[in-house]
C-alpha cells in the first residue's frame, strides 16, 4: 500500500521511517511475547519442580531439576488432594458440554423468533436478555444458592449448568441476532411461499446458514463454563461432585499444599479449552462486530 | 479470512432485512411457533434471572443494612477499589486493544505468527491463569521479584500494599481479557473496506490522521458497545480479585463482588452481602440502558 504512494523524491526519508517502524514493531512483538508468556512460564516453572514445591520461595527463574513427577502424580491420583481428579475432570466436562448444548439450542430458538418473525412487544423481548447483564452473575450468587435449595439442586452439577446457561444465553442471542441480519429474509419468504412451516424454515434455512455463528456461540459458552469458578465453589460441596476448578482452589485451604501438584492440575485443566479454542479460532470474536460499521 | 469475517465485510443484503421481517403480523400457528421458540429462554429468564434478582432485593430490603454498610470504612474503601479497578481495567485495556488491533493488521508474517501466542491468555482458563499470577507476585521471591533481582532491583511485596495489590489485579485482568477485545476490534477493522484506507493513503493521511479520521469514526460505536459491555462484566468480576490478591492486605484490595462474598459466606451475613453488591445497581442500570441504546442506534441505521 505504502510503496505506491511514496514518490521517488520522498524515498530516503520514507526508507528511514520504514526502518524505524520495523524496529519498533520488532520491539513490540518482543514485549507482547514476554507479556503473554510470563505467567504461562511461571506455571511450568512450579509444575516441573520435583519437590513438593517450595520453589516459589527460592527465587529461581529456571527449574533446577525439571521433572514430570507432579503430572504423573495427578494422572495417577497419587495424593489426597488429587484423589478424585479424573472424576472431577469428568464433572467439568459434563458442565461445559451441557452448558454449550443448552446455550446453542435455547439461543438459536430465541434468536430465530426474535430476528425472523415479527413479534408484538418485540422491543422488550429483544432487550430482556441484555437486562441480565444489569446484575452481574457474581452479585446473584447468594440468592441463587438459596434458590437452588428451593429447586432441589443443592450440590448438583445441574445447578452450575443452569447458572452458566443463564449468563451465556444473553450474549448468544445478541451475537446470533446480529449474525442473522446477514441472511436475506427473501430465503425465508421463498420457503414460506413453498409452504414451509416455521420449524422447517428453522431447520432447513436458518440453522445451516447460521453454522459459523453457532460455532462461535458454542465455543463462547464452553469457555465461559470452563472459566467459571464462583458458582462451582459456592454450590458444590462434596469432593466427588466438585469440579477441577474448585479442586485447584482447595489447595489454598491446607497448610501442607504441594504447589507443584496444584500447578500440574492447573496445566492439565487448561489443555482442553486451549485445544478446542485453537481448533475453532476462526469462528471466534467476530460476533460483536457484525453491523458495527454502519453505526 | 474466516466465514464470519467475510460475512462482516459482506454485501448490502442486510439493509432490506429490517424493513420486512415476516410480512405483516403473525397469525395462528406461526404465532404459536414464535412463542414456542421463546418459551425455553423465557423460562430460564424468569426462573434464574427475575426470581433471584427479586429474591436478592427482598433479602436486602432493610434500609438499616445500607446504614451499616456506609458506616463501615471497609465498604467505602471497596467502592473506591471497584471504581479504580473498573475505571483503569476497562479503559486502559480497551484503548490498548484498539491500538493493538491496528498493529495486528500489519502484513508481516512475524506479526501474524504472534497472534496465536497473544490470544493464549484468553484461551487459558481463569483459575490456572490467576493462580499463576498469585504465585508470580507472592512473597519476596516469586518469579517477578526473582527476575527483578537479576537486574539488581529489590522487588516490592506486592500484596502488602493496597495500591500495589489493586494494580496487580488490574494487570492480571487486562492480561486475561485484552486478547478478546483485540480480536473483536481486529474483526471490526478487517470489515472496513480496503478502498477507504487506500483513499486515505492517496490523500496523504499519515498514521495518526488515518486513526483519527478513518478508524475512530467507523469503529466508534463498536468501541462504545464493547466498553459498556466490558464495564458491566468487570464490575461483576469476582475471580480475578479472589485469586490474584485475595483481597490482601486485610481485605483492603477487595472489590464489591469479593466483599459481598466475604460478608455472606465468611461473616455469615448474607443480607449484608447482598446489600453490598446491590448498592452498585444505580451504576449498573444506566450503563445497561446506554448499552441498549448503543445497540439500537446501530440497528436503526442498518
Amino acid at each position: 500500500m505504502g510503496t505506491l504512494t511514496s514518490g521517488p523524491i520522498r524515498r530516503p526519508r520514507g526508507r528511514l521511517r520504514r526502518v524505524f517502524v520495523e524496529a519498533a514493531s520488532v520491539a513490540l512483538v518482543a514485549v507482547l511475547l514476554l507479556w503473554s508468556l510470563t505467567p504461562v512460564y511461571n506455571m511450568l516453572l512450579i509444575a516441573l519442580d520435583p519437590d513438593e514445591g517450595d520453589i516459589e520461595f527460592e527465587g529461581i527463574i529456571w527449574p533446577p531439576d525439571p521433572s514430570l513427577h507432579s503430572f504423573h502424580t495427578v494422572f495417577t491420583q497419587g495424593y489426597w488432594l488429587v484423589a478424585d481428579f479424573w472424576r472431577q475432570l469428568g464433572n467439568s466436562f459434563f458442565i461445559a458440554v451441557v452448558t454449550m448444548v443448552l446455550t446453542v439450542v435455547i439461543g438459536s430458538l430465541a434468536s430465530f423468533a426474535l430476528s425472523r418473525m415479527r413479534m408484538r412487544h418485540g422491543w422488550w423481548l429483544v432487550n430482556a436478555p441484555l437486562l441480565t447483564y444489569a446484575v452481574p452473575a457474581s452479585f446473584l450468587v447468594i440468592p441463587f444458592s438459596r434458590l437452588m435449595v428451593t429447586y432441589g439442586l443443592t450440590n448438583s452439577l445441574w445447578a452450575i449448568v443452569v447458572a452458566n446457561v443463564t449468563f451465556a444465553t444473553p450474549y448468544a442471542i445478541l451475537i446470533l441476532r446480529q449474525y442473522a441480519t446477514l441472511i436475506p429474509i427473501e430465503l425465508d419468504e421463498a420457503a414460506r411461499v413453498d409452504g414451509a412451516s416455521p420449524v422447517q424454515i428453522l431447520r432447513r434455512v436458518y440453522l445451516p446458514l447460521m453454522a459459523p455463528a453457532l460455532a462461535a456461540v458454542g465455543t463462547f459458552a464452553l469457555l465461559l463454563a470452563w472459566n467459571e469458578y464462583l458458582y462451582q465453589y459456592v454450590l458444590l460441596s462434596s469432593t466427588r461432585n466438585m469440579t477441577v476448578a474448585v479442586a485447584i482452589a482447595q489447595f489454598f485451604n491446607t497448610d501442607e499444599a504441594p504447589w507443584n501438584y496444584m500447578m500440574a492440575t492447573a496445566i492439565i485443566y487448561a489443555m482442553p479449552p486451549i485445544v478446542i479454542f485453537y481448533a475453532l479460532r476462526r469462528f471466534m470474536a467476530a460476533g460483536l462486530t457484525r453491523g458495527a460499521l454502519k453505526g | 479470512m474466516s466465514s464470519v469475517e467475510q460475512a462482516l465485510a459482506g454485501p448490502s443484503v442486510s439493509r432490506r432485512l429490517r424493513r420486512a421481517p415476516w410480512h405483516g403480523r403473525l397469525h395462528g400457528s406461526e404465532r404459536a411457533w414464535a412463542l414456542a421458540f421463546l418459551v425455553p429462554y423465557a423460562a430460564v429468564f424468569l426462573a434464574f434471572v427475575v426470581y433471584p434478582v427479586a429474591y436478592g432485593l427482598w433479602m436486602a430490603r432493610d434500609p438499616s443494612l445500607y446504614g451499616e454498610l456506609i458506616a463501615n470504612p471497609l465498604y467505602a474503601r471497596t467502592v473506591v477499589n471497584t471504581a479504580l479497578y473498573v475505571g483503569l481495567g476497562v479503559n486502559v485495556m480497551m484503548f490498548l486493544a484498539l491500538l493493538l488491533s491496528g498493529f495486528f493488521m500489519r502484513r508481516r508474517w512475524w506479526i501474524k505468527a504472534l497472534l496465536p501466542v497473544f490470544i493464549l491468555p484468553w484461551a487459558l482458563p481463569a483459575i490456572p491463569a490467576f493462580v499463576s499470577f498469585h504465585w508470580m507476585l507472592i512473597g519476596e521471591e516469586g518469579l517477578i521479584n526473582s527476575l527483578l533481582a537479576l537486574l539488581g532491583v529489590q522487588g516490592p511485596l506486592w500484596f502488602h500494599d493496597r495500591q500495589l495489590a489493586v494494580a496487580s489485579n488490574v494487570v492480571a485482568y487486562m492480561w486475561k481479557w485484552m486478547p478478546f477485545w483485540t480480536l473483536t476490534f481486529l474483526a471490526g477493522r478487517t470489515a472496513i473496506p480496503q478502498e477507504i484506507y487506500e483513499a486515505a493513503d492517496v490523500d496523504g493521511a499519515g498514521g495518526f490522521r488515518r486513526f483519527a479520521d478513518v478508524v475512530l469514526p467507523l469503529l466508534g460505536n463498536l468501541y462504545l458497545v464493547c466498553t459498556l459491555l466490558c464495564t458491566l462484566w468487570t464490575i461483576g468480576d469476582f475471580t480475578t480479585v479472589a485469586l490474584v490478591s485475595e483481597g490482601a492486605p486485610a481485605y483492603s484490595s477487595d472489590v464489591l463482588a469479593t466483599l459481598g462474598f466475604h460478608y455472606s459466606f465468611e461473616a455469615a451475613q448474607p443480607s449484608l452481602g447482598v446489600a453490598a453488591v446491590l448498592s452498585a445497581l444505580p451504576v449498573l442500570i444506566p450503563i445497561t440502558i446506554l448499552l441498549m441504546r448503543a445497540l439500537e442506534t446501530r440497528e436503526v441505521q442498518l
